[in-house]
């Protein structure tokens, strides 16, 4: 009677003790936020946005900090992240990346492997050229690169991924050949661009937006079945909403990509719970939504089983276009 | 005049106890990360950043390049102390700074250093405040061709005018062009040389390289030779200092041709590094007396450490005005500018005076004070090598391992420094120059990179590294360098020849 009256009140308590830390999970240590690309970068800044939006509004007890792990065109963090199992104080700024990496460099990855906690935003691309150049319009470019004896220049971030997808995508739609130049970074793809060393880039609007309100670079068109909402004017008297959408003027390609958090693999549901309703709340202040406009994001706020579907769903679409692209290493 | 007035506005800005008191603070924090070889300025900067978020731009900036300043400055300790260079910029001043050290003037090397990397970041720091626009507009004319010709001046100047035998100077350079391949290849997008090993993935990470070739490998050697670091204990006073302001003027030819061309180089990504051994290489090709360099002589430290400052001063430019960062740590402060509220770009000038002409203000106050900062710390560091060696060996080994491990958090690249000691340690013994092959693994996939778009952009053909004026000059001499010691062979027999037809 006696052992039983002891194993009762044991057990009481290892579920007692197991329901307080379910119902309250929180890091014990420095948590990292892991970004897969260079300083500086969109992923970068994302992260150092959050960064601050969780230290100023004090989202959480423990500090956060940026770990930038962009060696081999980001392939570095996906491993850490892999490797990191059941580690619930690496969290992962994720892009798009995580579904082609895998296919374009035979990369031993999934990232089924991980835990999705949320989706935080989508990112856009848009068509640009030089201001200085006379193409005003898509079809502006596409005949000046039909009538080209040489192919003419694209610049894009790194080598068959999102930026040289729409190139080919281009070239499939329109039958104009361009040479495309992969660079290290959106950044550097910009100042390219406004120095005239390439004809046009299909940055993201963040990656633009600087040289483009400085009148050194036009955009055409946004690769997205919708214009832009913001309306607010950017650069003299246009806005994001001014530009049209890439279908509005002939050229019927859409694609979004997406900007997600992710922790490594196997752990436990309550910690994914506390960092779901960390950035739950973080898209809830004023610096998240002040960096959305700034940066021409499409919100969105995804988490749990409608996050997984989608992550499906996209990452069957960009490996029809990998694939279609022949960029899916044999 | 507009400049100079709002420079003097930026100084208004800047000086409040609160700024100063920040700038000292980040100049001590910046020299402590910069004597810890691998954990350098872009380690420090990003460690330090989210210290600042809670502070106006102003105030955060100021620090944060006040780190910057300070590790800049720090850099060079280590390299002359131990032969370890702190960071990527540092490994010229090796070349003389440790002979000095070796020979007991510590001191004299030290404040050489750090005096010379003062003129090179106010000369850098004035044409910033004078010629910024034009400056950055400069910057925009560098397509890949140009980036690519700028590395093969870097890589041809040291063939042709290194004082080693061109062969090993080539062995070295080739060994150190194929690491630089290993990891992903940005053109193709796929992984190469990595043989299926997870950590070869990010590729061999250029400072773990040098701790362990320079560091490591030095205490192997000095282990095997007697068991005694070579530096003498060193007089340090005033009158060092002194000694080594009096020699500046003798050199001033030197100091702005370093000048000059770390600010040129500064602007395009990469450059400090190119710089540092473009000056060197060149104050040697223009001095009279070649021989000596190398065995410790005080101007083989004013020019490197000349350029790289001017250069690491020069790279905040184009982060300013274009968005493009021209260091590591340049582009750590990027990501702060964009924490706080600010885009770099060509509108910053004209939208966030304030800001832009209190960094530019702190360049200069930064370095006024940082330079008395570092010279008051030139005994504690010179005392060091009155340190047995038994006691500071294990030290240094120790401060090469945190460097090492702290740059990735990998225990696998505390292997690679090991590995890399030894490889090191032969290189030494049979002669092989280290330089070139740091210099490879630096700039080596930049240059592949660079010569790939190129070809990609020019439809493979050879003649877009002379399809402009600019392209042209800088290929040209490049050429030219490579094949210097012929040349010269060619001109002084001709002389000679058309001096004795006419006798």
């Amino acid at each position: 009677m006696h052992y039983i009256f002891k194993a009762c009140v044991s057990a009481s308590a290892l579920l007692l003790g197991a329901v307080t830390s379910a119902s309250a999970w929180e890091p014990t240590k420095p948590v990292e936020l892991i970004v897969a690309a260079g300083p500086g970068g969109a992923s970068d800044q994302m992260a150092r946005m959050m960064q601050a939006a969780i230290q100023k509004n004090n989202l959480m007890k423990q500090p956060i900090v940026v770990s930038l792990k962009g060696g081999a065109s980001g392939a570095e963090a996906l491993m850490y992240m892999k490797g990191s199992d059941g580690d619930a104080h690496k969290v992962l700024v994720a892009y798009s990346l995580i579904y082609m990496l895998p296919l374009s460099a035979k990369l031993p990855f999934n990232w089924r492997d991980l835990t999705p906690v949320s989706i935080l935003a989508l990112d856009q691309f848009a068509l640009w050229t030089n201001a200085g150049q006379p193409h005003k319009t898509v079809k502006d470019l596409v005949d000046a690169a039909k009538a080209s004896s040489v192919p003419l220049k694209m610049g894009g971030t790194g080598s068959k991924r999102e930026d040289h997808i729409l190139t080919v995508f281009m070239e499939k739609k329109t039958g104009a050949k361009f040479s495309y130049l992969p660079y290290k970074s959106g950044g550097e793809a910009a100042t390219q661009l406004v120095g005239n060393h390439i004809a046009s880039n299909v940055n993201n609007p963040s990656e633009n937006l600087e040289v483009w309100r400085a009148g050194q670079v036009r955009p055409l068109c946004v690769f997205d079945k919708e214009r832009i909402a913001y309306k607010t004017k950017v650069a003299g008297d246009l806005s994001w909403n001014d530009v049209p959408t890439c279908k509005e003027q002939g050229l019927d390609i859409q694609y979004l990509m997406l900007r997600a958090m992710f922790l490594p693999g196997k752990v436990k549901p309550e910690e994914t719970a506390f960092y779901a309703d960390l950035f739950k709340r973080v898209s809830e202040t004023a610096e998240f939504k002040d960096y959305l406009e700034r940066q021409a994001l499409k919100p969105i706020f995804l988490a749990g089983a409608e996050m997984r579907k989608f992550l499906e769903e996209d990452d069957a679409l960009n490996k029809a276009l990998m694939t279609e692209a022949g960029f899916v290493a044999k | 005049m507009e400049a100079f007035s709002l420079l003097l506005h930026g100084f208004s800005v800047l000086l409040t106890w609160k700024t100063l008191v920040l700038m000292m603070v980040g100049l001590l924090l910046g020299v402590f990360v910069g004597v810890l070889p691998g954990l350098g300025g872009p380690n420090g900067v990003a460690i330090l950043l989210p210290l600042t978020f809670t502070m106006d731009p102003t105030s955060a900036i100021v620090m944060l390049s006040c780190i910057y300043w300070g590790s800049l400055f720090g850099g060079a300790i280590t390299s002359i102390l131990f032969n370890i260079p702190g960071e990527a910029w540092s490994v010229a001043t090796t070349f003389d700074g440790y002979p000095m050290a070796q020979q007991g003037k510590a001191a004299e090397a030290l404040t050489a250093a750090f005096t010379s990397s003062f003129i090179g970041s106010l000369f850098a720091v004035m044409l910033i405040t004078f010629l910024a626009p034009s400056i950055a507009s400069f910057a925009l004319k560098f397509g890949p061709p140009e980036f690519f010709a700028v590395y093969l001046l870097t890589f041809c100047s040291f063939v042709g005018l290194g004082r080693e035998d061109k062969h090993k100077t080539i062995i070295s350079m080739v060994l150190g062009l194929l690491l630089a391949g290993v990891g992903m290849d940005t053109v193709s997008g796929s992984l190469r040389m990595t043989f299926g090993f997870e950590d070869l993935l990010r590729g061999i990470s250029f400072l773990v390289a040098v701790i362990g070739l320079f560091g490591i490998s030095e205490i192997l050697l000095t282990m095997e030779e007697r068991l005694a670091l070579r530096g003498h204990a060193a007089r340090i006073s005033l009158r060092v200092v002194w000694n080594v302001w009096k020699e500046l003027p003798r050199y001033w030819a030197t100091l702005l041709r370093s000048s000059m061309i770390g600010t040129w180089l500064g602007v395009t990504p990469g450059g400090a590094i190119a710089a540092s051994f473009m000056g060197y290489n060149l104050a040697k090709r223009f001095s009279n007396d070649k021989e000596s360099f190398g065995k410790g002589r005080i101007e083989g430290v004013f020019a490197p450490e000349t350029a790289a400052h001017a250069s690491g001063t020069a790279a905040l430019l184009p982060m300013l005005a274009l968005g493009i960062p021209g260091s590591g740590t340049a582009a750590i402060l990027l990501g702060g500018l964009m924490v706080w509220g600010l885009n770099p770009g060509p509108l910053l000038f004209v939208e966030h005076k304030d800001f832009v002409w209190g960094l530019i203000a702190s360049m200069y106050l930064g370095n006024v004070v940082g330079l008395f900062i570092v010279l008051s710390t030139v005994p504690i560091f010179a005392a060091i090598l009155r340190v047995p060696f038994a006691a500071i060996a294990p030290m240094i080994v120790v401060s090469c391992a945190i460097g090492a491990y702290a740059i990735q958090n990998a225990m696998f690249d505390l292997w690679l420094m090991v590995l890399f000691g030894v490889v090191g340690y032969v290189f030494k013994k049979v002669g092989i120059p280290l330089a070139p092959f740091a210099l490879a693994l630096v700039l080596g996939n930049r240059a592949e990179d660079a010569f790939r778009l190129s070809m990609i952009g020019g439809q493979g053909d050879l003649g877009v590294f002379w399809s402009n004026g600019l392209v042209g000059t800088i290929t040209t001499l490049a050429i030219v360098l490579l094949f210097w010691p012929l040349i010269e062979k060619v001109w002084t027999q001709a002389t000679r020849r058309l001096s004795s037809a006419k006798a």
